[in-house]
């Protein structure tokens, strides 16, 4: 909320500067957004009168005017302001003064005519940055003062940033009781008094939602003089709070909603067709409003209505049909209490947000409207003349909000901050925010005050204990507490693990969106994802992902745009499956790799990345399961992968990752031309780790027997192994493949492996004819279950 | 014949001249082989009498130990010469670079939450995760914000048809580990979360840490400790706090954190405040017995006033030349 310094030191002044007070609001929780000086540099400019003003003899537009600046003869201008006329009072640079936006006045000639200033619109004074002529101040400004003096200038605009618990705060009499609280300053008595009726008209009003609207002030003014202008003063105000001045009505309401919070609406009284009433809107109605625009309006939403329909949505925006315009001579003013329950989303389902409908959301003083329109009515007679009626309250006791009463125990106080406040200290400060407050036994009985919505239990009164008396006078004890020792688990291999491995193993970290293009995740995860999000920030951010490889794959073109040519990405994050309902998150760990297996180096050549480079990577972060042996690679299909370089990784027979090259197909698409490898893995499956169990290492020496045989090309390299294991599993310590052929002396469909065998027995020496009897049962074995043969 | 004494001194220059093994071979066959001239003056004592035979034999042996004491030195320093001469050829330029694989990074915005997990858990918290497709109640409703609560506002929630949504922050995490496990309870909750909002300096996606203690007798003061020493912690030096009054709907008090960061110059860094007592309630928990603190923070921000990072869209933009510079 924006408003002026000025304005608000008249309800509470503080002794304190500027600086001193933003920082301290800041703190007490209305951060100050910005701090703007307002009318500085206005040395030199003085309020003038136009004693009078001739057509320039050589430029149609100009006037020449001779001015009175309070001393002496009347200095002569030429200005091209269309709005002058004899009599104005307005501001005036006399040759020599630098004006706010740098420009410095010279005496000059313009079109050959003399001119010795300038009499000055509102943009050249730094008091708007809009403007339809010169400034015209008020008839009673006294000619020769100097224009900061006439206008309360220099002033300060404060622009804070309201956290949506204080609705109360955004008036000046809101911020005033604060500050009041905050600085042990007296303020300004609120009340406002009465005006008295000089007509008796009234205009009937009836609440028939009371749920809604409980509270309805009204009040009849009539004949206004709508070519009246707003004071100065009042306009000033207004600009220094961020309101542009309309007409003397709008002002007026205006002024009042930033003076006491309570937002007014006046309607023509001519153009009202009977009894207002408040209720909620008829599904489909439609109303035009005061922008101009048509709504359709929601059954939720309350309206305004009279004999001709829906005339207002109710503490958002008045209709247009009813507005008051320059035609208008009888006002009809409207200060209501529409409940936040009411009022709460409402707006926001239409796309809007006004300075009413924002107040109304968050709460109101629902006794606050009687003064209010007391206030404006008082203003408005003093701008535009007028007659008031009487003002007339009509109200729903039931539906109002209760008073409430909540008890501050001194105990509870001291627990939730961790330090003593004096039990004074407390009252004042509770007292002084509006909140009437008695010691009692235990602590302090307070009453809450109708303005307060946010205060509902005992701890917010802690907070605003706190918030006064300051958080910087709690001091830092380090807690002791019961809290046992986090778990740390070995069941699992933690992802910091995984991540550092890859990183060790030359990958580099990525991060990207959880959220992509519909046809993108479609391609890679072969399916059509339900989790489309509603409201999506853009159509390339509409699924979630089914897949990490998406986000890694854009990543990878993106940097191979950027000429990038070797590339090792991770991710890991989560992957979304099922329905919006019933969704499935999976964390997933991702790579890709596209390159050469080493970055270009002297003394080693690089090769292109291979799908067993990726397979040993793979088994470097699998492996620390601690049962490596657990995972099986079994070639497999994908959609977006090479058939014949794709394999599905199983852990006891569950799937748990896929691996494979991305086929060039895919890559063509997505402006690849190298070939790139791809792994995705499903962490909780993969990284669930078995603690390891010792066993005792044999001392005795081990044999090796190398073995070559013949097999048809469709046996697998982890069959040959399994089975070689299998044949003397308390002997074969391990088998290793140390070679594969195929070519001349090998029969077409064929190939030769050599096994290396490591025997070893726990309790004694192997003998060479122990190695023997392995070696035949292992052929045996081999022979038995592939045909294989011994290659000579 | 030449003296002894002569045949020494000459042999002596002789090995001082060999300029190689071969050539030291040469001069040790020369005086001490089969038909060496020391040999040969030894096999010649036959023809002295019994008498002269002891003295000259001695006489002869002191000659052949000294040559043959020469012949080792010069043996040794020629062998020393050569192995010298063969490493020299050996050296390699050091500066050249190691071979093979180099070494990866983690993502900045993982450094830096992989730091901040780290500092809270050598304090006793652990770590927890929670779903990030969450359902209004968790996000909302058990943190006190009802339905069409003002704060929501705030919230800009990617929403699923049906109400589930992307979570706008860590929070319901709190929930989630409370019911789960009770209390008391003391852990952190990093994860990705969502807001519909897209400028320089807001994205979509960005990460989070949550913190929350529930214990006997937790307070304010114990909240300014534990945030105090974490940012000292944090930041590797001595940082003056400020702690400012705010809003959140599931904290009373609230308060937002700013950090001194040049003389005078305040930047806000997390969020935070006493679990309110309707949240503890939410989750089954007695707030007369148990009170608690919780806070959190945006990971993206610590990692950009930790590394200098300027503009905080380029972490998603996933540049190798930017993610390089935290390897």
């Amino acid at each position: 909320m924006k408003f002026s310094e000025k304005w608000l030191r008249e309800w509470v002044n503080p002794s304190m500067d500027t600086n001193e007070l933003a920082h301290r609001l800041t703190m007490i929780g209305h951060e100050v957004d910005a701090v703007e000086a307002q009318g500085d540099g206005l040395d030199g400019v003085v309020v003038a009168e136009v004693l009078e003003f001739s057509k320039h003899p050589n430029a149609d537009r100009l006037n020449v005017c001779q001015v009175s600046t309070g001393n002496g003869s009347a200095v002569e201008v030429v200005c091209g302001a269309p709005n002058v006329r004899v009599g104005m009072k307005s501001p005036f640079a006399p040759a020599g003064t630098k004006l706010p936006n740098g420009m410095k006045l010279r005496r000059s000639k313009i079109r050959g005519v003399e001119s010795n200033g300038m009499l000055c619109s509102a943009i050249e004074i730094g008091l708007g940055d809009e403007s339809d002529g010169i400034v015209e101040l008020a008839d009673d400004a006294q000619v020769g003062q100097s224009l900061a003096d006439c206008l309360d200038l220099p002033d300060v605009s404060f622009d804070l940033d309201l956290t949506p618990n204080r609705g109360d705060c955004f008036s000046v009499l809101g911020i005033a009781r604060d500050v009041s609280a905050m600085t042990s300053t007296p303020m300004k008595d609120p009340s406002v008094a009465p005006v008295k009726a000089t007509i008796d008209d009234e205009h009937p009003v009836e609440l028939v939602h009371p749920e809604g609207c409980p509270r309805f002030g009204a009040r009849i003014v009539r004949h206004i003089d709508m070519s009246a202008e707003s004071p100065i003063w009042m306009k000033e105000r207004l600009r220094r709070s961020g309101l542009r001045s309309i007409h003397p009505v709008v002002d007026v309401t205006n002024y009042v909603m930033m003076e006491l919070g309570q937002p007014l609406h006046a309607y023509d009284l001519a153009r009202l067709n009977g009894p207002i009433i408040p209720r909620l809107a008829e599904n489909g109605e439609k109303l035009t409003l005061l922008d101009e625009s048509e709504v359709e309006l929601l059954p939720n939403t309350l309206v305004i209505s009279d004999d001709s329909g829906a005339i207002g949505m109710a503490g958002i925006m008045g209709g247009l049909s009813t507005a008051v315009t320059s035609d208008t001579k009888d006002v009809f003013f409207e200060a209501a209490f529409f409940t936040p329950e009411m009022m709460a989303g409402v707006a926001r389902q239409y796309g809007m947000h006004t300075d009413a409908s924002m107040r109304f959301e968050r709460g109101v003083d629902p006794v606050n409207q009687i003064r209010a329109i007391e206030r404006a009515t008082e203003l408005l007679i003093e701008i535009a003349g007028g007659e008031a009626g009487p003002l007339v309250d009509h109200h729903v006791d039931q539906h109002l909000p209760e008073s409430r009463s909540l008890e501050l125990r001194k105990t509870r106080l001291s627990r939730i901050l961790g330090a003593e406040v004096p039990g004074e200290r407390v009252t004042q400060i509770l007292s002084g925010l509006g909140l009437k407050t008695e010691p009692d036994e235990d602590g302090w009985s307070v009453k809450i005050p109708s303005f307060r919505f946010d205060i509902d239990v005992e701890d917010a009164l802690v907070e605003e204990v706190a918030r006064i008396y300051g958080y910087v006078e709690i001091p830092e004890i380090t807690a002791i507490g019961e809290t046992p020792l986090a778990t740390a688990t070995e069941s699992k291999i933690d992802l910091e693990t995984v991540a550092n491995t890859l990183v060790a193993r030359d990958y580099q970290e990525v991060i990207s969106y959880s959220f992509i293009d519909e046809e993108t995740n479609t391609l890679i995860t072969g399916e059509k994802s339900e989790l489309v999000l509603s409201n999506p920030i853009s159509q390339d951010m509409s699924v979630m992902r089914g897949s990490i490889w998406p986000g890694i794959l854009a990543a990878t073109s993106a940097n191979v745009a950027r000429q990038q040519d070797r590339l090792r990405f991770f991710e890991i994050g989560k992957t979304f499956h099922g329905t919006p309902d019933k969704p499935n998150e999976v964390v997933r760990v991702a790579g890709v790799v596209l390159g050469g297996n080493v970055d270009e180096q002297w003394g080693c050549t690089a090769q292109a990345v291979d799908f067993f480079d990726i397979k040993s990577d793979l088994m470097a972060i699998l492996g620390m399961s601690g049962a490596p042996d657990e995972f099986e690679f079994v070639a497999a299909e994908h959609v977006i992968l090479q058939p014949g370089q794709t394999a599905k990784i199983f852990r006891n027979g569950e799937c748990v990752g896929v691996v494979g090259k991305l086929h060039p197909e895919i890559g063509r698409r997505i402006d690849i031309d190298k070939s790139v490898f791809l792994f995705e893995l499903d962490a909780d499956k993969s990284f669930a780790a078995r603690v390891p169990v010792a066993k005792t290492v044999s001392r005795y020496p081990i044999i090796r027997r190398d073995i070559a045989i013949v097999v048809k090309d469709e046996v697998t390299a982890s069959d040959l192994v399994v089975a070689a294991e299998s044949a003397a599993p308390e002997l074969v310590q391990s088998v290793r493949i140390f070679d594969i052929y195929k070519g001349p002396g090998i029969e077409a469909g064929l190939k030769s492996v050599a096994l290396g065998l490591i025997l070893q027995e726990t309790s004694r020496t192997l003998t060479d004819e122990d190695a023997d009897t392995v070696m035949s049962a292992v052929l045996r074995k081999l022979q038995q279950d592939f045909g294989a043969e011994l290659r000579d | 014949m030449q003296s002894l004494s002569e045949l020494v001194t000459q042999a002596e220059s002789e090995i001082a001249a060999a300029s190689d093994l071969v050539a030291l071979d040469a001069v040790r066959v020369k005086y001490l082989g089969k038909k060496g001239e020391l040999t040969a003056r030894l096999k010649g004592l036959s023809g002295l009498s019994p008498e002269e035979r002891p003295a000259a034999g001695q006489e002869i042996n002191i000659a052949k130990k000294a040559v043959q004491e020469a012949l080792n030195t010069r043996r040794d320093g020629l062998q020393r010469d050569a192995l010298a001469e063969k490493l020299k050829a050996d050296a390699v330029d050091v500066s050249l670079p190691g071979r093979g694989i180099a070494r990866g990074g983690r993502h900045p915005v993982s450094r830096a939450a992989a730091r901040i997990e780290k500092i809270f858990c050598n304090a006793g918290f652990g770590v927890r995760t929670g779903p990030e497709i969450e359902d209004d109640f968790h996000n909302f409703t058990a943190l006190n914000i009802p339905e069409n609560h003002p704060a929501r506002a705030m919230h800009d929630t990617f929403y699923f048809p049906g109400g589930n949504l992307l979570r706008t922050h860590t929070s319901p995490v709190q929930i989630r580990s409370m019911v789960k496990e009770g209390v008391p309870i003391r852990i952190i909750a990093p994860g990705r979360v969502y807001r519909c909002d897209s400028d320089q300096t807001h994205t979509p996606m960005f990460h989070q840490v949550e913190g929350l203690v529930i214990d006997r007798g937790i307070s304010f003061a114990n909240l300014k400790a534990v945030l105090h020493q974490f940012v000292e912690n944090y930041f590797e030096r001595k940082a003056k706090l400020r702690f400012r009054a705010s809003y959140f709907p599931f904290t009373e008090p609230s308060a937002e954190v700013d950090v001194e960061w040049e003389e005078g110059k305040w930047l806000e860094i997390l969020g935070c405040g006493m679990v309110h007592p309707n949240v503890l309630e939410n989750a089954g928990i007695d707030p007369e017995e148990y009170t608690g603190y919780a806070f959190g923070m945006g990971i993206e921000r610590l990692a950009m006033l930790r590394y200098g990072v300027k503009d905080l869209r380029t972490f998603f933009e996933n540049d190798l030349r930017f993610l390089r510079q935290f390897n």
